[in-house]
C-alpha cells in the first residue's frame, strides 16, 4: 500500500489536517482564552471498543520502518480525544496544533507519551483534525503551543494510562493502586503479572474517564527533556507531499489572482479577451473577497477585496494567461471602519494617496517629536529631565518586511451547494472556519478546514484571506480549485511587519547616575512598545508614550511582533547608556534587575527580574564575557516576550572590512525544554531571522508601489552571512514551560548593533543595518 | 503544445505540453512529483532545484524544450529507501524546521559533494549561498554537508 498523505487523505474520525506556526499577535496571547475540559477526555462512544481506523499517514508514507510493519494493529481503541492504542500496542498520538516548522507535531505527542508511560519507538504521530470540542487554541502563534497545551497534553496521557492500569486491575483482580506501568507495559509485581498496552486497550476503552489522575514527577520524565527527531522528517528529507502547494484532488483547476500594484489603488475595469483565448484557460472574472456589510474578524485584514482571477488547467498557462490581462486601476477614498477585536471593536483608518516610504519616514520622525500618549508614568520624569547634567537621546527606526515564507500562499477549495472543503497551509483555522461561513452562506458545521503542514509562515498566515478567494473561486466555478499566489503576489499583497520609529532618552545627574527614563515610540500604522517591560520598574522616574501615523498599506503580526523592532532599539540604547555612565553593559542591566527584584517601581510590571537576571548571569559565565579577545567584537542582549527570557552575545570579526558573525551565544529560560534537538534548532532559526532581518531585510514604497517583489530585490539572509557557530544554553529551572518560537529573534538585533558598534566604531540604528533599502529593488 | 520524451529518475515519461512550460511545472502539475518546490519563480531560491545530468539546476526557470535527453533526477530519485547519505545526515542532524526548502537544499548538497568530496566550509557556504531557508537552518546544513562527506 503506497497511497501517498496528503491527497485526500482522510481517516474515520479526522476531518481536518493541520500546521502550526510560531507567531501570532500579542493580543491572542493574551486574550484567547483556553479550557481544559473533562469533555476533551471523553472517549468516542462510535470508536470505543473496537471501530478499525485505516488510513493512517506513516502507512502512506511507503517507508515505515520494519518495526512499524511488524507492528501494524488489527484494531485500535480509542482511548481520548488525543491518542488510540491498536491492540499490539502501538500509539496513535494526535497533534492538535497546525505545525509551521516549530516542530510541535513532534513535541506536542511527547509531552502526552509521557505520562502516558509509552515507549516513543511504537508513537505514531497523527495530525489531529480542527475540533474545538475537543482541542483547545488550535492556533499557530504567540508561541503558545506548549505552553497553553502542558496541562492538557499531560492530562490526556495520564488519563489513558490511568484507564490501562484499571482495566488491568480489574481483568486481574488486584487493587489498582498495585499496578505499575513501564515503556508500554502494565506490571502487577505481587502476582507476577504483566501485560503490553496493546492487550489491554479494549479493555480500556470502556473504563470511564477518571476524575483526577496524578501526573508525573519532572524526576520521572523518559521522553521530556529527551531528544527526539521531527516525526516528519523522513518525509521531508524524500519530497514526500506535506504541504498546501502539494495538495490535489480529481478535476482540481489552477487559480491565479491580479490585484493592484499598488497601495490605494483599486481595480476600475480589466480586459480579458486576450487571457481567455489562450491555451488551458477556463475563465477569468472578477471576485470581491469579502462583501460589504458582512462581519469579519481581526484575521480577515486584507489589502485588496477586489480581485481579478484566472481559472485554468495548469500553473504555467495560468502564469502565462494573468500576464495577457490589462487592467485599469482608480485611487481609493479614504473610510474608517470598525473591525471586532477580541470581544471589542476597533477603528482602522486607511486614507487615500500613493504612499512613500520617504513620506513615512517623514510622518513617523514630525510624530516622535508632537505630543503622544501617554502609556505609563512612574514618579516625575518631566522633572527629572529639567535638572540633569546629561541627556542621551537617540532615535531608531525600522521598515516595513515582508514575511515571506517559502511556500507562496495557497490554498485548495471545493465549494459546493452544501459543503466546502479547504485544505492548505493556515495558522488560524479556528477563526476562518468562521468567514468562510460567513462569505460562503454555508453553516459552520458545513465549513471543513484540513490543515496541511505549512512552509513557514512567520505571522503572514494567520490572515487567511487567501482561504476565503480560494472558496469563492471554487463557489464561482464550481469545481475544485487550487489558488496560488505567485511570490510577487505574495510579497506585494502587504500584511507587512509595520515601519517603525522609536526615540529613547536618558537623564543622567553629574555623576552619570541615572534620573530618569523615557521611551517614546510608534509606527505606520502601529506602535510597538510594550510600556511595563524592563527596564519599567527598574527607574524611579520613567514615561513611555506612544503614537501611530495613519496608512493604507496593511500590516499584520510578524515573528514577535512589536518585540522584533523594540527590543534591538532599546538594548542598543542600553549599550550607549552603559558606555555614557561607564558602565558594563551586563553589569548595568543586572543592576537594574536588582532594583527591580528588590524595590520595584510600579506594579503592573510584567517580567520576573530574578529570571531575567538568570540569563545575562548565565551568558556572562558562558560566553567567557569581559576577556578580551584580539579582533574579536562583542555585543550584548537581552529581552523578555512571550513569557521567555533570552541573553545574546554577538561576536564579530572584521574581515576586508566586511564583518563576519563567527559565533552567536544564547541564554534561554523557557522553563521545562521538552524536546532539546528542536528547541535548540528554532533557537538557532530565531538567531539567524533577527539577524538577517535586521541587516537586510526592507519592504521600500514608491507611489504606492513596494520596490521589492522577489528575492532577487528583497534580501533575506543567505548561508554565507548567518553565523559561523551558535550555542544555545538553556536555564534548567524546572519551570512550566513558556514560548521559544518567537522570543529568539528580537533582542539578538539589539546584539548584532552592539557588536557592529564595536568591530566599526559605529552604532547603527536604522534598520537594515547592512544594506541601505534605497540601493534595494 | 508539443511531446517531450524525458528520463526522470530513471524511467521515461512522456508529456505534451507547451515546450516554454518550466520542468518544475511539468514534474508538479503533469506527473504529480511535487517534492521539488516552488519558491520564487524566479530562481533565485533554490526551492526548486533538481539535476541534469549531474548538475544542479533551478527546475522553475528551465524550460522542457532545452532538456535534451539529459537525465534528470528529482528528490524522489535521489535514492530508492531514502537512504542517500546526504538524506541521512539531513535526518541525523534533524535539519528541517517547516522543511520546504530542504528538497532543494539536499539536491544541491548532492550536486556539490559530487563535485568535491570534502568541501571546506567556505566551499560549502558558497555553493548553498543560492538556497534560502527562511527558518534559518544554515548551521545545521552546513553541519549535514559536513557529515555526508564523511560518510560518502
Amino acid at each position: 500500500m503506497c497511497k501517498e498523505v496528503s491527497q485526500n487523505h482522510r481517516s474515520q474520525n479526522q476531518k481536518i489536517t493541520r500546521s502550526p506556526d510560531r507567531q501570532i499577535t500579542k493580543y491572542l496571547m493574551t486574550l484567547v482564552k483556553i479550557s481544559h475540559g473533562r469533555r476533551s477526555f471523553i472517549k468516542s462512544s462510535a470508536l470505543a471498543g473496537g471501530g478499525v481506523m485505516i488510513g493512517f499517514s506513516w502507512l502512506a508514507s511507503c517507508k515505515p520502518t520494519p518495526e512499524q510493519l511488524l507492528s501494524m494493529p488489527k484494531e485500535w481503541f480509542k482511548i481520548n480525544g488525543f491518542l488510540k492504542i491498536g491492540d499490539n500496542g502501538v500509539v496513535t498520538i494526535m497533534s492538535p496544533n497546525p505545525e509551521i516548522g516549530q516542530n510541535v507535531k513532534t513535541s506536542m505527542p511527547m509531552i502526552v507519551a509521557e505520562e502516558l508511560d509509552v515507549d516513543w519507538k511504537y508513537v505514531i504521530v497523527e495530525q489531529a483534525p480542527l475540533d474545538t470540542s475537543i482541542f483547545s487554541r488550535q492556533i499557530a502563534g504567540g508561541s503558545q503551543a506548549i505552553r497553553h497545551g502542558w496541562e492538557g497534553l499531560r492530562m490526556a496521557g495520564a488519563t489513558a494510562r490511568q484507564m490501562l492500569k484499571e482495566a488491568a486491575a480489574k481483568t486481574w483482580g488486584v487493587p489498582v493502586s498495585e499496578i505499575t506501568t513501564e515503556a508500554s507495559m502494565i506490571h502487577h509485581k505481587n502476582s507476577g503479572k504483566s501485560a503490553g498496552y496493546g492487550e489491554m486497550a479494549s479493555a480500556a476503552a470502556s473504563i470511564p474517564v477518571p476524575k483526577e489522575v496524578k501526573l508525573k514527577e519532572i524526576s520521572e520524565y523518559k521522553i521530556i527533556g529527551t531528544s527526539r527527531n521531527n516525526v516528519d522528517g523522513q518525509k521531508i528529507v524524500t519530497g514526500k507531499p506535506l504541504f498546501g502547494l502539494d495538495y490535489k484532488k480529481e478535476g482540481m483547476l489552477i487559480a491565479m489572482i491580479v490585484h493592484p500594484p499598488a497601495f490605494g489603488l483599486k481595480l476600475k475595469s480589466f480586459d480579458d479577451a486576450a487571457a481567455k483565448a489562450m491555451p488551458g484557460i477556463k475563465d477569468v472574472f472578477k471576485i470581491d473577497v469579502y462583501k460589504e456589510g458582512d462581519e469579519t474578524q481581526w484575521c480577515d485584514t486584507l489589502s485588496f477585496n477586489e480581485l481579478v482571477v484566472v481559472v485554468g488547467n495548469s500553473t504555467w498557462e495560468v502564469m502565462n494567461a494573468k500576464k495577457a490581462i490589462t487592467c485599469e486601476w482608480e485611487q481609493i477614498k479614504s473610510k474608517e471602519i470598525e473591525v471586532p477585536f477580541f470581544g471589542k471593536t476597533k477603528k482602522v483608518a486607511t486614507p487615500s494617496g500613493l504612499e512613500n516610504t520617504d513620506d513615512h519616514l517623514a510622518q513617523m520622525i514630525a510624530a516622535s517629536k508632537s505630543a503622544a500618549t501617554t502609556v505609563r508614568k512612574d514618579g516625575d520624569p518631566e522633572a527629572a529631565f529639567k535638572k540633569a547634567a546629561t541627556i542621551l537621546e537617540r532615535s531608531y527606526t525600522a521598515p516595513f518586511l515582508a514575511h515571506s515564507p517559502l511556500e507562496p500562499m495557497n490554498f485548495f477549495a471545493h465549494v459546493t451547494a452544501d459543503k466546502a472543503e479547504l485544505v492548505g497551509p493556515i495558522q488560524t483555522p479556528e477563526f476562518m472556519e468562521k468567514s468562510a461561513s460567513t462569505r460562503l452562506g454555508l453553516p459552520l458545521e458545513k465549513i471543513d478546514i484540513q490543515m496541511t503542514r505549512m512552509g513557514g509562515g512567520f505571522g503572514r498566515r494567520l490572515y487567511g484571506h487567501f482561504l476565503v478567494e480560494a472558496a469563492v473561486i471554487s463557489q464561482k466555478v464550481n469545481a475544485p480549485v487550487k489558488l496560488i499566489y505567485s511570490r510577487e503576489d505574495d510579497m506585494t499583497t502587504g500584511i507587512y511587519r509595520p515601519a517603525y520609529h522609536a526615540t529613547y532618552r536618558a537623564a543622567l545627574d553629574e555623576n552619570k547616575n541615572l534620573l530618569a527614563f523615557h521611551v517614546k515610540t510608534g509606527g505606520v500604522p502601529e506602535s510597538s512598545l510594550s510600556a511595563n517591560r524592563f527596564p519599567a520598574g527598574a527607574v524611579d522616574n520613567y514615561l513611555a508614550e506612544e503614537w501611530t501615523v495613519t496608512s493604507n498599506v496593511s500590516v499584520g503580526a510578524f515573528r514577535a511582533p512589536g518585540s522584533n523592532f523594540i527590543a534591538g532599539a532599546e538594548q542598543s540604547f542600553l549599550d550607549e547608556l552603559a558606555e555614557t555612565m561607564g558602565k558594563d553593559p551586563i553589569d548595568l542591566r543586572l543592576e537594574w534587575l536588582e532594583k527591580a527584584k528588590t524595590s520595584p517601581v510600579g506594579k503592573d510590571n510584567d517580567y520576573e527580574a530574578e529570571r531575567y537576571a538568570g540569563v545575562l548571569q548565565l551568558i556572562k559565565e558562558k560566553s567567557g564575557w569581559g576577556k578580551d579577545t584580539a579582533g574579536l567584537h562583542r555585543g550584548v542582549a537581552a529581552y523578555f516576550c512571550h513569557n521567555s527570557y533570552v541573553a545574546q552575545i554577538v561576536d564579530i570579526e572584521m574581515k576586508d572590512n566586511e564583518p563576519t558573525i563567527k559565533k552567536v551565544t544564547a541564554a534561554v529560560d523557557c522553563g521545562i525544554v521538552i524536546n532539546p534537538v528542536a528547541a535548540t534548532n528554532l533557537a538557532e532559526g530565531g538567531i539567524i531571522d533577527g539577524i538577517g532581518h535586521g541587516s537586510y531585510s526592507a519592504i521600500t514604497l514608491k507611489d504606492g508601489v513596494p520596490q521589492q517583489n522577489n528575492f532577487n530585490t528583497y534580501r533575506l539572509i543567505r548561508h554565507k552571512e548567518a553565523p559561523k557557530q551558535i550555542e544555545v544554553h538553556f536555564v534548567d529551572n524546572k519551570k512550566d514551560p513558556t514560548g521559544l518560537g518567537e522570543p529568539l529573534n528580537p533582542p539578538v538585533i539589539g546584539a548584532l548593533a552592539n557588536a557592529l558598534y564595536k568591530a566599526t566604531g559605529k552604532r547603527y540604528y536604522d534598520q537594515p543595518f547592512l544594506v541601505d533599502p534605497k540601493l534595494m529593488g | 503544445m508539443a511531446t517531450f520524451n524525458l528520463n526522470i529518475n530513471g524511467t521515461n515519461q512522456t508529456v505534451d505540453v507547451d515546450p516554454t512550460t518550466p520542468i518544475l511545472w511539468v514534474l508538479r502539475d503533469h506527473l504529480d512529483m511535487v517534492g521539488t518546490k516552488f519558491g520564487c519563480g524566479i530562481a533565485s531560491c533554490g526551492a526548486c532545484t533538481i539535476h541534469l545530468d549531474d548538475t544542479a539546476v533551478r527546475a522553475c526557470v528551465l524550460p522542457i524544450s532545452v532538456v535534451g535527453d539529459k537525465k534528470i533526477t528529482t528528490i524522489e530519485g535521489l535514492s530508492e529507501s531514502g537512504d542517500h547519505p546526504v538524506q541521512k545526515a539531513w535526518l541525523e542532524h534533524d535539519v528541517p524546521q517547516c522543511g520546504y526548502c530542504q528538497a532543494g537544499q539536499i539536491m544541491t548538497a548532492v550536486a556539490l559533494l559530487k563535485e568535491n568530496a570534502n568541501p571546506s566550509d567556505d566551499e560549502i557556504e558558497s555553493v548553498m549561498h543560492g538556497n534560502l531557508c527562511r527558518c534559518g537552518t544554515y548551521t545545521r546544513i552546513k553541519a549535514a554537508v559536513k557529515t555526508a562527506a564523511k560518510n560518502m
